[in-house]
């Protein structure tokens, strides 16, 4: 980025570049402090992004840590194509957990409504967490996301039993982070707190960061199901006769292929991402099926473990 | 409602002519952020979603939300509420209050802003305290047709304390009283006045509407003999701390050492104040060792120069000693080191303070243990009186003397909060119990060095044919303490061994004799045995120790206090029942009968050991037979 330059300039910091020396920090206080660390990597853009301020936290070194995709199988082929690369490119292993009690079931989003998310992620996640005894999790969550997350602190504790308590969490002051924790406790930490959907955007764009390239828009085959627009990524879509239409579209967030929104844009480099993104009038995670349940329905997923 | 139009918010032309120079130009933005404080009904959340919603950060689906959030649930009637779009948690929304610090985000052409909004409860002073602690500014509602409150008062002494030198004081809801410049002007003079009192020397009086929009964005026109900025306006141009701190002399906490290779060996930290190039001179505290910067390695290449605010990785040129905790400071203006300290502290935690505990204490990248003495005073923060008390509760403020048990580099608070504020952990609970900061060392450690003895501790013990050790036996009243340490002293002083015995009852006579049995002081108690035993260690005895010592954090704090491997946990575990049946003493027949307060095991705690060296259990094993235990592990260790 631009450090170089402006240092010599005006030696004023831009808020990305405060933004970016409050993770780098966040990151490295993790690593003098956990025993055994993971990064929780989705693949969508803000994983990106903290991958990219983890390769600069430890720079010359790799990052210290082990990638972590809690894979529910149903992520769409062009994330799986960067996963591995992204992994190898950072130098970190990549580790992939998918919920064997959910491979065994075949729980998928057609047929099974919200358990789909609660067993594939939420179980997931957990067993993960807890079949490699991470005690630290990196999570590229953000609190401009959604109301609850805004009061979320950026070391956040959970349960043995991985749950959250919004009424007992630990107050942060300056930038000292209390980081310890009992037996059997783990915490997630959240270094992109700070951050806007904005901001991420610029930085992607400034640092020129690879995304999938879902993000930009191209021709591609969809249907439409309850007012959505959803990709027909392969042949597990069922289509009831139905023909794809190939339209020019774009994903604002990644997830389950069958439960991913896409919007109708032409929207093609970044800058015009960006465009798009200020003149819109829908917040990004509209896309999402998983919020519209209910008011409360992030912190109550959140308590149960969801990320 | 819609929202005001003006050029200081997004514009939207620019983004759909020409979005390269848009990005442009928000790449260059700085970064400013505030709190907003003020008592419950002050319209602290009407304000902050009027600027989330004029700077267009709401969505339409958001929006509508909202809308149908105000209907059911707003005290707006038919209008939009603003505060329903910053209270977060169900149980909040539910209560009408926030109860927690939240963090909101938004934007203009010049600058991000990043808002702590604070509640305005009485009880949650360190809900504020922690978001005042990174804010650049302060925002402080007032209601017009309130005045000054104590609560705008506590808040207001609150920012001062924590350093704020960018106060607003924002005079909310002129609407409902005809937009009064009498008004207005009697709330500044009152404030004056008690700002005066707790030495906050500016602030920018403002006088605004939340909900209609005044003095926001634009100037309002309700308000014509209102010379100064909107608010807006000012916080786009306040001076921001991360600036400031560019001016002082270098600073920067290493956390952690980056190795790679054998060739490589960076020292990683956040810049906290100054600026660093290479070449420069640098000191590394407390050790002292100087050396000069080799490079300033970064991701994006090597740096030629680099500031406050920024993360990097240092590289020396001469292989010395540096490692996380460190300061690395500019070599000819280096920060003061030092152990003992006076500091304000705010209590957060839901248990009290307790004098002479060891806690945790947190100070830019190192941890440590820290003793707290009794409170100078405490501030009554609604009179600014100071009061005297032997403790501290949630929510107190008192200014105390802290003990480290290293040296540390540190700064007053007021010259620089990165080295100068800290927090104090709870050792079992792990819960942050206090935020504090420092004004100044009691003595210049930096000046003094222990005297160096000429026959020093380890020739006192080979004088003696031995090695120095504490035999700490732990356990309730009654568990057989007192009479295996006996025994285990005839057996040692029959190998030819120099010991001595410490008991509840020879110490209690004389040296502690002004303690009583109260948890504060118990802890006094056992820290004076503490460093009773630790001198006669430095004397190269065999100390062996009967005290029942209930809590695990002063076993640790004595620990601590010696030298590895020399301190020896014995629990002489014990059943309740079992001790209460032999009642040698007849104390728990007193206790029982509610004759004899906070007695171990009947009315006050006792926390057993998860880390001892070596548990003897006195149901099993008749009292020889566990001295026989303690001598053979005593031996084994090479006494």
């Amino acid at each position: 980025m631009t450090v170089q330059e402006s240092t010599a300039a005006g030696r004023t910091l831009t808020h990305l570049q405060r933004l970016e020396a409050e993770s780098i920090h966040i990151m490295r206080e993790v690593m003098a402090n956990a025993d055994n660390p993971v990064m929780l990597y989705s693949v969508g853009k803000d994983s990106a992004c903290m991958l990219h301020l983890a390769k600069k936290a430890f720079y010359p070194s790799p990052p210290p840590f082990p990638l972590l995709h809690v894979d529910t199988t149903w992520k769409f082929r062009a994330m799986y194509d960067l996963r591995e690369r992204a992994a190898e490119e950072a130098g970190m292993r990549l580790l992939v957990h998918k919920n064997p009690e959910a491979v065994e079931k075949g729980i998928n989003p057609f047929d099974h409504g919200g358990l789909h998310t609660d067993m594939w992620k939420t179980d997931g996640l957990k067993q993960a967490l807890t079949h490699y005894d991470f005690d630290v999790a990196f999570g590229g969550a953000r609190r401009d996301e959604e109301k609850s997350r805004a009061k979320e602190r950026v070391f956040s504790f959970r349960t043995a039993n991985h749950r959250w308590d919004p009424k007992n969490q630990r107050p942060e002051l300056w930038k000292l982070y209390n980081a310890r924790k009992a037996k059997g406790e783990s915490i997630r930490v959240f270094p992109l707190s700070n951050w806007t959907e904005l901001d991420i955007w610029q930085y992607i764009h400034l640092e020129g960061i690879e995304i999938v390239p879902l993000y930009y828009s191209a021709p591609r085959p969809t249907v439409i199901r309850d007012g959505m627009l959803l990709m027909v990524d392969d042949d597990r879509f069922p289509l009831n006769g139905e023909e794809p239409v190939m339209r020019s579209v774009r994903f604002r967030t990644l997830g389950c292929y069958p439960l991913t929104g896409a919007v109708e844009s032409t929207a093609a480099t970044l800058p015009e991402i960006i465009q798009e993104m200020l003149l819109t009038t829908t917040s990004e995670r509209q896309g999402r099926a998983i919020d519209h349940d209910q008011a409360a329905s992030m912190e109550k997923k959140k308590q149960e473990g969801y990320f | 409602m819609t929202a005001a139009k003006d050029a200081v918010y997004v514009t939207e032309d620019l983004i759909a002519s020409d979005i390269d120079a848009y990005l442009e130009k928000h790449q260059h933005k700085t970064m400013l952020r505030f709190i907003t404080c003020g008592s419950v009904d002050d319209g602290k959340s009407t304000l902050i979603g009027r600027l989330l919603y004029d700077s267009k950060m709401i969505f339409e689906d958001q929006l509508a939300s909202l809308e149908r959030d105000s209907k059911a649930s707003g005290t707006q009637g038919q209008n939009i509420d603003f505060a329903l779009l910053v209270d977060g948690l169900a149980a909040e929304r539910e209560q009408g209050i926030t109860i927690d610090v939240a963090y909101r985000f938004f934007s203009t052409d010049k600058r991000k802003f990043i808002v702590a909004d604070t509640p305005g409860h009485e009880q949650y002073t360190r809900n504020m305290v922690t978001g005042a602690s990174t804010a650049d500014l302060a925002v402080i509602l007032v209601d017009a047709r309130q005045g000054v409150l104590t609560q705008t008062r506590r808040h207001s002494y609150l920012v001062n304390l924590l350093g704020i030198q960018n106060v607003v004081l924002a005079v909310n809801k002129m609407d409902l009283i005809g937009y009064s410049q009498e008004r207005f002007y009697e709330i500044v003079k009152e404030y004056s006045h008690f700002a005066e009192q707790i030495g906050m020397t500016s602030f920018l009086p403002i006088p605004i509407s939340g909900l209609a929009g005044d003095n926001i964005v634009t100037r309002s026109a309700n308000m014509p003999w209102y010379q100064g900025p909107p608010l807006l306006s000012h916080l786009e141009d306040a001076p921001l701390n991360v600036a400031q701190m560019q001016d002082a002399p270098f600073r920067m906490a290493v956390q952690w050492v980056n190795r790679p290779n054998l060739d490589f060996r960076g020292f990683s930290g956040q810049i906290g104040s100054g600026s660093i190039k290479p070449g420069d001179a640098i000191r590394v505290l407390p050790s002292g060792t100087t050396t000069h910067v080799k490079s300033i390695v970064t991701y994006d290449g090597d740096l030629i120069g680099a500031v406050a605010g920024q993360s990097v990785t240092l590289t020396f040129a001469d292989e010395i000693d540096c490692s996380r905790g460190d300061v690395i400071v500019q070599s000819d203006a280096p920060c003061e080191v030092a152990d003992q300290f006076e500091a304000t502290l705010v209590w957060m935690g839901e248990a009290e303070m307790l004098p002479g505990r060891p806690y945790l204490l947190k100070i830019g990248t190192q941890t440590m243990t820290a003793t707290v003495t009794e409170p100078k005073y405490e501030v009554n923060v609604n009179t600014l009186e100071h009061l005297p008390s032997r403790t501290l509760g949630l929510n107190a403020i008192g200014v105390v003397n802290i003990s480290t048990d290293r040296a540390i580099p540190f700064e007053a608070y007021k010259d620089n909060p990165d080295l100068g504020g800290f927090i104090l952990i709870d050792r079992i609970s792990n819960a942050t119990v206090a935020a504090g900061m420092v004004h100044f060392a009691l003595r210049r450690s930096q000046n003094i060095h222990w005297q160096a003895l000429d026959v020093d501790r380890s020739a006192h013990a080979s004088a003696k044919n031995q090695t120095a050790k504490v035999v700490w036996f732990t356990g309730l009243s009654g568990s057989g303490k007192s009479t295996i340490a006996n025994i285990v002293e005839k057996k040692l002083h029959a190998m030819g061994k120099h010991t001595f015995l410490l008991d509840g009852d020879n110490v209690r006579h004389g040296l502690n004799r002004d303690l009583g049995f109260t948890d504060a002081d118990r802890v006094e108690n056992i820290r004076r045995v503490g460093e009773v035993a630790r001198l006669m260690t430095d004397a190269g005895l065999i100390v062996l120790t009967a005290f029942i010592s209930p809590f695990r954090s002063e076993r640790r704090m004595v620990r601590d206090m010696m030298e590895d491997g020399e301190f020896i946990e014995v629990f002489v575990d014990t059943p309740l029942a079992v001790a209460e049946a032999r009642d040698v003493k007849g104390l728990y027949k007193k206790a029982r009968a509610g004759n004899l307060k906070n007695f171990t095991g009947i009315d006050s705690p006792y926390e057993e050991p998860e880390t001892a060296e070596l548990i003897v259990n006195t149901v099993d094993l008749t009292a020889e037979e566990a001295a026989e235990k303690v001598i053979a592990a005593l031996v084994g260790g090479g006494v």
